[in-house]
């Protein structure tokens, strides 16, 4: 059954050929038999589980269930799920069990009655490029344990790429649902900026910070994201437009489309074997219609510094709150407020999270905004309009997700800026906004290698329709890791 | 004034947090009413919890617009929440959200009348602008052994942040500006103008300088003054503190300080080296707020007649002095009071002046009571002037209909008719009184037949003693004249 796609657990539902109870408690079993090995579960809600699961039995035999009524799914745990402990993956929040459910977490679970599994591990409050920031331990990547899975959606990856959910939630800041599911052979995708309602998930960097979807397939990918699409009045960046049918186009043909290869997503720094890969995998599109050409995003290179600016900024202040007087982590024994609040922080937030709060605290001190913050917004206005200027061009941009296969566990632990420069190709999209995904493009030493495409805003369902054509072409996502088969 | 003005010249701006009226939250939908057992009116935005987002509340802006309309400034295209940055337990979220470079409101004055009265001597003060932000919530240090408690009710309320150019020149212009804002806040309908609750608070920048200086003096901020009187004892205080300090050879140093009540004194509260950098920066979780001219209009299209035009209108349709039209229009539910008085009674609008000014007025302040907890409210009023109006009753007896009134003895008929205080306007009645009287004084009688013209008043006197006071006052003058010259 963990093998099944989304379309046809749905249709194995309804044919009785299994119930939701008999499918959640298949994927129960399997967390309990194998996430030993690669930690990808913070919490695994079972009981909770299987309730849902006879309310949605009980309502796929009743009329009005909706295509996703009765499948399971993994939650990543920055999002607040009510009742259940919402950690973001930092002792800060072991203790805080959520006193709400994120829009999204409504739509999923409440509307569309899908069940949920658990909540899934991650890089402390998102902040990591392999999850080894977690204060629950580092996620284990299926294909090879001594590896990561990436980061931050690094349990979410791990747990459907070992068939321990068929489909998790993920969030992407700078590259945190397609870098880990470039390094774990999974299809993820990152909607346009506003897309997806961001109420309830905890914030790391609000104007870049986007959910999404991990599955095996576009089409599963598809499936879930149009579930969790839509505006939201309770998110005032969210955007007040309909949402496009994203299975409908699954099976158009793409001859005629146009693909722009920016050439400085190909320069130095991208390893050799990823390279092959994704130019093997701009053949198959060539082959099946699409026009390739060459174009030019000149300011990529800024990307990562502008990131390393905006993003720790808008940390510092949304993490603020974590100060030990309401909820979450509170110091024992403190004698004053200031050692309330130092302790507290001090002992709530691992390393990772700390530095970045430093750096964003200083890159919004007086005398220095000017400098960073207010330079890095500029910077960003640039960034925005190489893209706009390619997509004058050309309809998608293709290229690598990130520079290599997985690493190893502990590889980049000593170097920060090393670690950061992982999320090179994926960046740019959350500084612009627009929306882009990674697919399995192939394997360099058995590891997997994803291949990137960034499209217009709201262009979801032609990004999709592109992923799924290239799996009609390739095997590629069929293949699992043998020690979860 | 204690000090030398001929010498020094003070410089204050005053900044205003007034608390908009509106029923919810300025980013959530928790209610705002005041006095609720606390922490009942936190919802997860107000208590800062993980994952929630402010959505802005659509009527704030509407009365921040208002309120900029009301001072003729000008209104921002496109204004920005803005993050401010420090942490204290009050403060949810770690950071208040306000405005920092682009407010809502900038540009705008208020024309303030110095004398009070006559608006002879008018000043224009200069108001650099006006911003949305939120309110903080309440730390409470009584009653908590090593513990402080928290009240998170007022968290997030609306305020606007009102900011004076340094145009003012006394504690006693401070006041009277003040004084203007606070009416006008009131009569736009966003603001309740409770001071003791905190509605609306003062803090004031002060600082001296030597005339003809064109430089300003180091100035200190005197937070939270919360009441007109306050306010102008603690800038008299902070100007004579500041005067002595520069006189004895010393330096001002730029510091916030704190107004006590109890000694009338500021004190120091922080200086300028241990204030937070509040690193503001875009709220990345609102978009910048557009206003179309539309959308002005619309706001300017519920504009109430604002005081200096409701004064105007007084003078005109009511033909009253400036100085009447000024007291009845100095809050609205006077104003709308006098203006029931008049249509109610149908009398002389000037006669309904003097009777609210006056008598009602005079009588409230001495019970301490507001308008709107009159004992008598206009129609009552309205009747009992429409007595004197028809001559049922002089406006000697009214008084004491009144006072009865005021003491909640019923209607003006109620009571004129209990005790009989109808005038005698029957003239053979009031001669046979006279008659009376003159038989009963042959000596006074004869002392003003010889020209002691004094004693008129006398026989008044004992003519309306005689009558209780009920005689028809201009039939006793016009009867008495006749008799007693013989």
């Amino acid at each position: 059954m963990h093998t099944l796609s989304i379309k046809e657990l749905s249709d194995g539902l309804r044919a009785k050929k299994f119930s939701s109870r008999e499918l959640t408690e298949h994927f129960l079993k399997r967390i309990d038999a194998h996430d030993g090995q690669i930690n990808s579960y913070i919490t695994v809600t079972a009981e909770r589980a299987l309730k849902q699961a006879d309310a949605a039995d009980a309502r796929l035999a009743r009329d009005g269930a909706h295509l996703l009524t009765g499948i399971p799914l993994a939650q990543k745990d920055i999002f607040c799920t009510l009742g259940v402990r919402t950690s973001c993956a930092s002792k800060m929040l072991d203790s805080f069990i959520a006193p709400y459910d994120a829009t999204i977490v409504q739509k999923l679970h409440l509307d569309a009655g899908m069940v949920m599994l658990g909540k899934c591990n991650m890089d402390e409050f998102a902040m990591g490029s392999s999850n080894e920031t977690s204060h629950y331990g580092a996620v284990k990547n299926p294909w090879d344990l001594e590896r990561v899975p990436g980061g931050s959606s690094g349990g979410s990856v791990a747990a459907v790429a070992a068939g321990l959910a068929p489909v998790a939630t993920a969030t992407d800041t700078g590259g945190s649902i397609r870098q880990p599911a470039s390094l774990t052979g999974l299809t993820g995708i990152k909607p346009t900026y506003g897309r997806v309602s961001r109420f309830g998930m905890i914030a790391f960097a609000s104007s870049l910070d986007q959910a999404g979807v991990v599955a095996r397939t576009a089409e599963d990918a598809a499936y879930v994201l149009q579930a969790m699409s839509g505006f939201d009045p309770l998110d005032s960046t969210s955007i007040e437009r309909p949402v496009d049918d994203l299975v409908a186009g699954l099976g158009d043909s793409i001859k005629g489309l146009k693909i722009g290869l920016p050439k400085e997503y190909f320069a130095d720094g991208l390893a050799d074997g990823v390279r092959d890969k994704v130019m093997a995998a701009v053949k198959t599109l060539e082959g099946l219609g699409a026009v390739i050409s060459e174009v030019s995003l000149p300011n990529s290179p800024l990307s990562v510094p502008t990131y390393y600016v905006v993003a720790p900024a808008e940390a510092s202040s949304n993490l603020a709150r974590f100060d030990g007087v309401r909820y979450g982590h509170r110091a024992d024994g403190v004698k004053t407020l200031e050692q309330l609040y130092k302790r507290s922080r001090g002992e709530g937030f691992g390393a990772e999270v700390q530095r970045r709060i430093m750096v964003g605290t200083y890159v919004l001190s007086h005398g220095y905004y000017d400098a960073y913050y207010l330079q890095a917004q500029k910077v960003r206005k640039l960034i925005y309009e190489d893209f706009k200027r390619a997509f004058e061009g050309v309809d998608l941009l293709l290229g690598p997700t990130a520079t290599d296969v997985a690493f190893r566990l502990g590889a980049n632990a000593d170097d920060p800026v090393a670690m950061y420069l992982n999320d090179i190709y994926t960046i740019a999209a959350n500084l612009a906004g627009i929306p882009a995904m990674s697919v399995n493009c192939g394997f360099v030493d058995g590891l997997p290698v994803g291949l990137q495409l960034m499209g217009n805003f709201f262009s979801e369902a032609k990004l999709l329709n592109v992923a799924h054509q290239f799996q009609q072409a390739t095997d590629f996502h069929r293949q699992t890791p043998a020690a979860f088969a | 004034m204690a000090y030398d003005t001929t010498t020094w010249e003070v410089v204050i701006g005053l900044e205003v947090h007034c608390q908009l009226l509106t029923h919810s939250k300025i980013f959530s939908g928790a209610a705002t009413a005041y006095g609720a057992a606390p922490n009942t009116q936190a919802d997860g935005v107000t208590l800062g919890l993980p994952g929630v987002l402010p959505v802005l509340n659509k009527t704030a802006l509407e009365y921040a617009v208002k309120f900029g309309l009301a001072i003729d400034a000008k209104i921002a295209e496109r204004c920005v929440f803005a993050r401010k940055h420090y942490f204290y337990p009050d403060l949810p979220k770690g950071y208040q959200i306000s405005q920092y470079e682009l407010p809502i409101v900038y540009e705008g004055h208020l024309d303030v009348e110095l004398d009070g009265a006559d608006g002879k001597q008018v000043k224009r003060i200069g108001i650099t602008r006006a911003h949305m932000e939120e309110d903080a919530g309440k730390s409470l240090h009584e009653g908590y052994v090593g513990q402080s408690g928290i009240d998170l009710n007022r968290a997030g309320t609306p305020l606007i942040e009102i900011v004076s150019e340094p145009d003012i020149r006394s504690a006693a212009e401070a006041v009277a500006y003040l004084k203007k804002l606070h009416q006008l806040v009131v009569y736009l309908g966003v603001c309740d103008g409770n001071m003791q609750e905190g509605s609306f608070r003062c803090d004031a920048n002060v600082s001296v300088r030597k005339r003809g200086e064109t430089k300003f003096g180091t100035r200190t901020e005197t937070k939270n003054v919360n009441s007109f009187r306050y306010v102008e004892k603690a800038i008299e205080f902070e100007i004579e503190r500041q005067i002595d300090v520069i006189e004895s050879g010393g330096r001002i140093v730029q510091e916030t300080r704190l107004f006590d009540p109890g000694t009338g004194e500021t004190r120091s509260m922080r200086t300028k080296e241990d204030a937070n950098d509040y690193r503001y920066f875009p709220d990345p979780d609102l978009l910048p707020v557009v206003v179309t001219a539309a959308d002005i209009e619309r706001v300017r299209a519920t504009m109430p007649e604002l005081p200096e035009a409701k004064k105007a209108r007084f003078i005109e349709q009511y033909q009253l002095p400036a100085y009447d039209a000024w007291v009845l229009t100095s809050e609205q539910a006077l104003a709308d009071y006098y203006e029931q008085v008049v249509r109610e009674s149908k009398a002389e609008a000037k006669l309904c002046a003097n009777w609210v000014i006056t008598d009602l007025l005079g009588g409230l302040n001495k019970a301490g009571k507001s308008i709107a907890e009159s004992p008598i409210d206009a129609i009552q009023l309205a009747g009992m002037i429409a007595r004197i109006a028809d001559k049922t009753i002089s406006g000697k007896i009214a008084k004491d209909v009144f006072e009865a009134m005021m003491a909640g003895e019923g209607s003006a008929d109620d009571i004129i008719q209990a005790k009989g205080l109808v005038q005698i306007t029957d003239e053979s009645a009031i001669v046979a009184v006279i008659d009376e009287i003159m038989a009963k004084n042959p000596a006074q009688l004869e002392q003003f037949r010889s020209g002691k013209d004094k004693l008129f008043g006398f026989f008044v006197g004992q003519v309306m003693k005689a009558t209780q006071g009920k005689a028809n006052p201009d039939a006793v003058n016009r009867l008495l004249k006749e008799k007693l010259s013989g």
